[in-house]
């Protein structure tokens, strides 16, 4: 721990929760990572990712525009470790924020999550875990504390820079070797015996919408129950 | 904002939502479009949560139409309706604070041409009268009387739309609106008149009753900012909210205004004309 005992849970945390950094969390250095707060060994914080993405409901990942648009060298390298990473993590669904514009008056929750409101992608897709990659920090910290106001979801950040200490498990300066430190030690759990939860549903999942759209159709999102 | 920037990384396409697939394989990025091409290519901006109708909704989908460089442009907006759209499109959008658009346009262009001494970027401001004639209207003016390089497009509606109906600067003398009911106590402001004082390069006024003037004089103001000197475009876009306009007349109503006092006016300064004669006579070669 810090020094204190403030825990980053999956929430729902209510309106407003506080930011971590101000109930004393504080970020890791190169070679460490945060797991619900408390400072880790990088091994220690791979391990606690591959684990809850192993075994917790709809795993998702959530690439950012930092890893979607092939902007500059080294991008399609680091898209290339998500899509290993999420080959290793059965029943993954890969659900983009392109980018940060507002989205209204609906979003395609199916399609993808924005950081104006990531809580509708979560509810709908009933997510309880998911990885956040290539999304600006700034972008990121809003995103997380909304996720853990309103959701029990159970949030990772893979962050190019100094990590996030509003997501449940955090591992700052990852660049593509540490996505594949994270793919590779989630085949070292399956190999030390961890059955995932989706075992049988090998690879990534398509959305609905994803699905249509690959086919040539139009998709709608289903109509809200009354 | 560059043409690299939109390509998906390998792999990727797949998972991207329709609209960004669209975008990137139908956009309007770094290509020639016209007015007659709408309908054939991926608009910038589509989904808006605008009120039905909006006149104001439908001069800014032209507006964006009319950029010439869409993937070197940053638009500058701020608090009222315009930005409900404006920050929905597929074009880098700036929130400035209410009133100083211009200040942040100024920064903006100066540190793009900083940072791409080789590429032209076109930075423009659109926001309503509100935001430019009462609360921005020092910076507005500042910008024009250093000659800053952007573009700056007034939404008039001659209301403060967003707040639910305010008297502005730009509202017409003796207009009674839903939160002025005394009614305006003096004239609307001469934008059109300072801008000339100021030394703007290119000033117009217009309203939204002919698509193919909105491009030409949108485009027209861009690309004399991005040579010559700051360029000013007053569209009146009324507001059907405030002014109790039905959708269904909201063109009507703009043709009434045209007629009767707000006309079509372009004032080209020399300079602007000469870069506009030599860029037409490069394209008709
Ligand atoms: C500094 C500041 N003062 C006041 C406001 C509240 N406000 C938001 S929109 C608006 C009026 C907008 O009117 P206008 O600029 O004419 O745009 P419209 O909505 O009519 O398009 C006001 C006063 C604000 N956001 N910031
Ligand atoms: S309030 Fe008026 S200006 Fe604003 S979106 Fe509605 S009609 Fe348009």
């Amino acid at each position: 721990m810090n020094g204190n005992e403030y825990r980053v849970k999956p929430g729902p945390e209510g309106l407003l929760p506080p930011a971590a950094a101000c109930c004393g969390v504080v970020l890791s250095e190169k070679g460490q990572g945060l797991v619900e707060g408390a400072l880790k060994s990088e091994n220690d914080t791979l391990r606690v990712m591959a684990r809850e993405l192993l075994t917790r409901q709809n795993p998702t990942i959530f690439p950012g525009p930092l890893v979607l648009w092939a902007w500059r060298e080294g991008v399609a390298d680091k898209a290339a470790s998500v899509l290993e990473l999420a080959h290793e993590i059965p029943g993954v669904r890969i659900i983009p924020m392109p980018d940060y514009r507002p989205i209204y008056p609906k979003i395609d929750p199916e399609a993808v999550i924005n950081p104006c409101h990531p809580n509708l992608t979560i509810w709908h897709n009933k997510i309880e875990v998911c990885v956040f990659i290539g999304v600006h920090c700034h972008f990121a910290n809003i995103t997380l504390k909304m996720i853990r106001a309103g959701t029990n979801c159970y949030t990772i950040t893979l962050c190019h820079e100094a990590g996030h200490e509003d997501s449940m498990a955090s591992l700052p300066f990852a660049d593509a070797n540490q996505v594949r430190a994270l793919t590779e030690t989630i085949r070292q759990l399956k190999r030390e015996g961890l059955r995932p939860r989706y075992a049988d549903t090998p690879g990534i999942l398509l959305t609905a919408a994803q699905e249509a759209l690959s086919q040539g159709l139009v998709w709608q999102p289903a109509p809200v129950a009354q | 904002m560059a043409l690299r920037t939109l390509q998906v990384s390998p792999g990727f396409m797949r998972f991207m939502p329709k609209e960004y697939q669209d975008l990137v394989e139908k956009g309007p990025f770094g290509r020639k479009l016209k007015l007659s091409d709408l309908g054939t290519y991926k608009e910038l901006l589509e989904e808006h949560p605008m009120c039905e109708g909006c006149a104001m909704a439908f001069f800014i989908r032209l507006a964006l139409t009319a950029l010439p460089a869409p993937e070197h442009t940053v638009i500058v907006g701020t608090a009222g309706c315009g930005r409900l759209s404006l920050s929905q499109a597929a074009i880098p959008f700036v929130y400035g604070n209410y009133c100083d658009t211009n200040g942040v346009a100024t920064g903006i262009k100066r540190g793009l041409a900083l940072r791409f001494p080789d590429q032209p970027k076109d930075v423009v401001v659109i926001a309503g009268d509100g935001g430019l004639s009462d609360i921005g209207f020092s910076q507005v003016m500042h910008g024009w009387f250093r000659q800053e390089k952007f573009t700056t497009v007034m939404l008039d509606n001659e209301v403060y739309g967003n707040t639910g109906g305010q008297e502005s600067g730009m509202t017409k003398r003796g207009e009674v609106v839903k939160m002025a009911p005394i009614g305006k106590q003096f004239e609307k402001i001469d934008m059109i008149g300072l801008a000339k004082t100021a030394g703007v390069a290119y000033i117009a006024r217009l309203t939204p009753t002919n698509p193919s003037r909105i491009i030409s004089t949108i485009r027209k103001a861009v690309l004399i900012a991005r040579e010559v000197g700051p360029t000013y475009v007053q569209a009146y876009t009324s507001c059907n909210i405030e002014y109790s306009i039905p959708p269904e007349k909201v063109l009507e109503d703009a043709r009434q205004v045209e007629k009767e006092r707000y006309g079509f006016l372009e004032i080209i300064s020399d300079e602007a004309k000469a870069f506009l004669a030599a860029q037409d006579a490069a394209h008709r070669e």
